[in-house]
C-alpha cells in the first residue's frame, strides 16, 4: 500500500488506456508520455500494460507502507527519499517501508512516471485503470492521503520488458478540454468552463505570472531551483504532421511556416497552440466527426489545438492533419515552441 | 463514399448521408467479426466513419467492396430499445412555438418518430438520434445550463439526445427518462450503440 503525502496539483493513475470504445464516446485516456510509461514499467519488471502514476509540474510524495521497487521517468526532476536526494541504481530505487519519495518538481519537462513492482492494483474500468479527465471514468485524481494498492503479479511478467521500437508507443500513446476547440456540441460554452476547472491546465490557477513563461502559475514559481525550472521552458519541438482529413479548409502552408507556443491552457484533453491564427479558406460548419489521437483541430479563431489522450471521440471543427507522435507533447513546457514538418 | 485519411492508421470515409453511414458502419463491423479486416475502433459521426487503428492497405480493401451490395438495401432491423420519458421539459413550449403545433403535438411527433442512434459522442453513452427531418431541427440554446440533470431529453439540430449523467448542456429539453444509460459494469456499457433502434414512450 501506498499513501499520498502530498499529491501535487494533478497526479493521476494511467496506463495504456481504454481503445475500443470510442463509438460509445468513451476517451481513449492513458498516460501521455507512453514512452516513459512503458519504460518505468520495464525497468521495475512490470508488463506494459501495468498502472502506475502520471505526475504533473510539482511532482507528488508517497509514503510506501511496505518495501517497494520503484522506478520513476519522464520529466527531469530531483528525487529524495525521506527528505534527502537519493540516485536511482540501474533506474530504480528500492524504497525500505515506511519510507517517503519524494518526486520534486520538474526542472525539464512536464510529467513524470512513476512505475512501483507490481503495478498499481486499482479497479479496471472497461479495460483500465486511467483516470480520463474529461469523461470522469476511472479513479480520481490523487489527493492528500489517497491509499493506493499495490498489486502482487510482477514476477510472473519475467524480468526485463523489452521496450520495443520508439513507433511502438507511437499507436498507444496517449489534458479537459479547453473550451472552444473541443465539440462541445452537447455542452456548449458551458462544458469548456467545466472542462478549464477540473483539468488543472498547466498555467495553473491562480497567483502572479513568472517573467520567464508565459502564464506560469505563481505558485509553481517560489523556490529557488524554479529558476532553472523556467529558463528550461524554450524547448523547440518539430512535429511530423499527416494533412487531412480536412486540410482543404485551410492553406496548408500556413501550418508549416508559422511557428507556434504552446499555451499553458493545455492539459490532458489537448495541448492548445497560439501564434499566426491559420485562415480558413472554407467557410460553414462541419458535421461533428470522429477525431484520432495526435489530430490538430482548429476552432473558429484559428489557433490549433492538437487532441492528447484524453481528447473527445468527436468533433466538430475541422482537423487540419494528425501529429505523428504526440507523446512528446506530454513533455512540452508552456513557451516552448512548435514547428510542423509535412509527412508522406 | 470518399476515403480520407486522417493519420498514419486512420481512414475517415465520408458518405452522403446517415444512412449511408450506418450502412458502411454495419459492413465493417461485420467484416471485422469474420475477419476480414483489423481495425481497432469504428467511429460514426454525423456524415463520416472512422476507422481508427488500421493496418496498411485497408483504403484499398475498403475501395474493392462492392458497395451497391450494401448501401441502400434494406437490412434487417437491428434491436429496438424503448426509453419511457416523462414529456415535462423546460424547453418543451419553446419547441412547441417552433414547430407552430400544441405541446401534445410535439409530443406525439417525438413518441411516433423511429430513431437510430446516428453516433455518440460529448459524453460517454451520449447518443445522437437520428429520425425526426431537417424540418424539425431547432437550434442550441445561445446560453447553455450550467446543469443538466442525468436522463433528460433534449433535441438540437435535427438531432435528439440523451444526457447519461448529469453535465452542463446546450440542447433543448423536452423531457426526462430514469432509464440508466450508461454503465461500465455492463457490456456494452452504453444502453444505446450506433445503428440502435430507439422509441421514446411517453409514461
Amino acid at each position: 500500500m501506498i499513501t499520498v503525502v502530498r499529491a501535487g496539483p494533478l497526479t493521476t493513475i494511467q496506463d495504456q488506456g481504454r481503445s475500443g470504445y470510442a463509438h460509445l464516446g468513451v476517451p481513449r485516456s492513458g498516460a501521455l508520455d507512453q514512452w516513459a510509461l512503458r519504460r518505468a514499467n520495464a525497468l521495475v519488471g512490470n508488463p506494459p500494460h501495468a498502472a502506475g502514476l502520471e505526475t504533473t509540474l510539482l511532482g507528488c510524495a508517497l509514503r510506501f507502507e511496505r518495501a517497494a521497487v520503484v522506478a520513476v521517468t519522464g520529466a527531469t526532476a530531483v528525487l529524495k527519499l525521506d527528505k534527502l536526494p537519493v540516485t536511482p541504481r540501474d533506474g530504480v530505487i528500492e524504497v525500505p517501508a515506511g519510507s517517503v519519495l519524494d518526486i520534486g518538481r520538474a526542472a525539464r519537462g512536464v510529467r513524470s512516471y512513476v512505475a512501483v513492482a507490481g503495478g498499481l492494483d486499482v479497479e479496471l474500468v472497461l479495460g483500465s485503470r486511467s483516470t480520463d479527465t474529461l469523461s470522469g471514468l476511472g479513479p480520481p485524481k490523487l489527493t492528500d492521503g489517497t491509499s493506493l494498492p499495490i498489486g502482487d503479479e510482477s514476477g510472473q511478467f519475467g524480468p526485463e520488458v523489452e521496450f520495443g521500437a520508439r513507433d511502438e508507443g507511437r499507436r498507444d500513446a496517449a489534458v479537459r478540454a479547453a473550451s472552444r476547440a473541443v465539440d462541445n456540441s452537447a455542452g456548449g460554452a458551458a462544458a469548456g468552463a467545466r472542462a478549464v476547472d477540473d483539468g488543472a491546465p498547466l498555467g495553473g490557477s491562480a497567483g502572479s505570472v513568472s517573467p520567464d513563461v508565459p502564464g506560469w502559475a505563481g505558485e509553481a514559481a517560489a523556490a529557488p531551483e524554479d529558476q532553472e525550472a523556467t529558463a528550461a521552458g524554450g524547448d523547440h519541438i518539430e512535429l511530423g504532421v499527416w494533412l487531412g482529413p480536412r486540410d482543404d479548409w485551410f492553406d496548408a502552408n500556413e501550418l508549416f511556416s508559422s511557428e507556434y507556443q504552446v499555451s499553458p491552457m493545455s492539459n490532458r484533453v489537448g495541448c492548445r497552440l497560439s501564434g499566426a491564427a491559420l485562415p480558413r479558406i472554407k467557410t460553414g460548419e462541419l458535421p461533428s466527426e470522429g477525431v484520432v489521437l495526435g489530430a490538430i483541430q482548429v476552432p473558429a479563431d484559428g489557433q490549433p489545438l492538437i487532441f492528447l489522450a484524453d481528447h473527445p471521440t468527436t468533433g466538430g471543427y475541422p482537423v487540419i492533419g494528425v501529429v505523428d507522435d504526440v507523446n512528446g507533447l506530454a513533455q512540452a513546457r508552456p513557451g516552448s515552441t512548435v514547428r510542423f514538418r509535412a509527412l508522406d | 463514399m470518399r476515403l480520407k485519411r486522417s493519420g498514419a492508421s486512420a481512414l475517415l470515409l465520408e458518405c452522403r448521408d446517415g444512412d449511408e453511414v450506418e450502412a458502411w458502419r454495419r459492413e465493417v463491423v461485420r467484416r471485422r467479426e469474420a475477419g476480414e479486416l483489423r481495425v481497432i475502433d469504428i467511429v460514426p459521426g454525423a456524415r463520416t466513419l472512422l476507422l481508427d487503428g488500421v493496418e496498411p492497405g485497408t483504403d484499398a480493401l475498403l475501395s474493392s467492396w462492392r458497395a451497391h451490395d450494401f448501401v441502400g438495401v434494406e437490412h434487417r432491423e437491428g434491436s429496438l430499445v424503448k426509453i419511457a420519458t416523462v414529456f415535462d421539459g423546460e424547453d418543451l413550449d419553446d419547441v412547441a412555438a417552433r414547430w407552430s403545433m400544441p405541446r401534445e403535438r410535439v409530443i406525439a411527433r417525438l413518441t411516433e418518430t423511429n430513431f437510430t442512434v446516428a453516433f455518440c459522442g460529448f459524453a460517454p453513452g451520449f447518443a445522437y438520434l437520428r429520425g425526426l427531418g431537417p424540418e424539425y431541427a431547432v437550434p442550441r440554446l445561445d446560453t447553455p445550463r450550467q446543469r443538466v440533470p442525468a436522463g433528460a431529453v433534449g433535441l438540437a439540430g435535427d438531432y435528439c439526445g440523451i444526457y447519461p449523467t448529469a453535465s452542463p448542456g446546450g440542447w433543448r429539453l423536452v423531457g426526462r427518462t430514469s432509464e440508466t444509460l450508461f454503465d461500465v459494469r455492463r457490456e456494452p456499457p452504453a444502453r444505446l450503440t450506433p445503428g440502435t433502434r430507439v422509441q421514446l414512450v411517453a409514461t
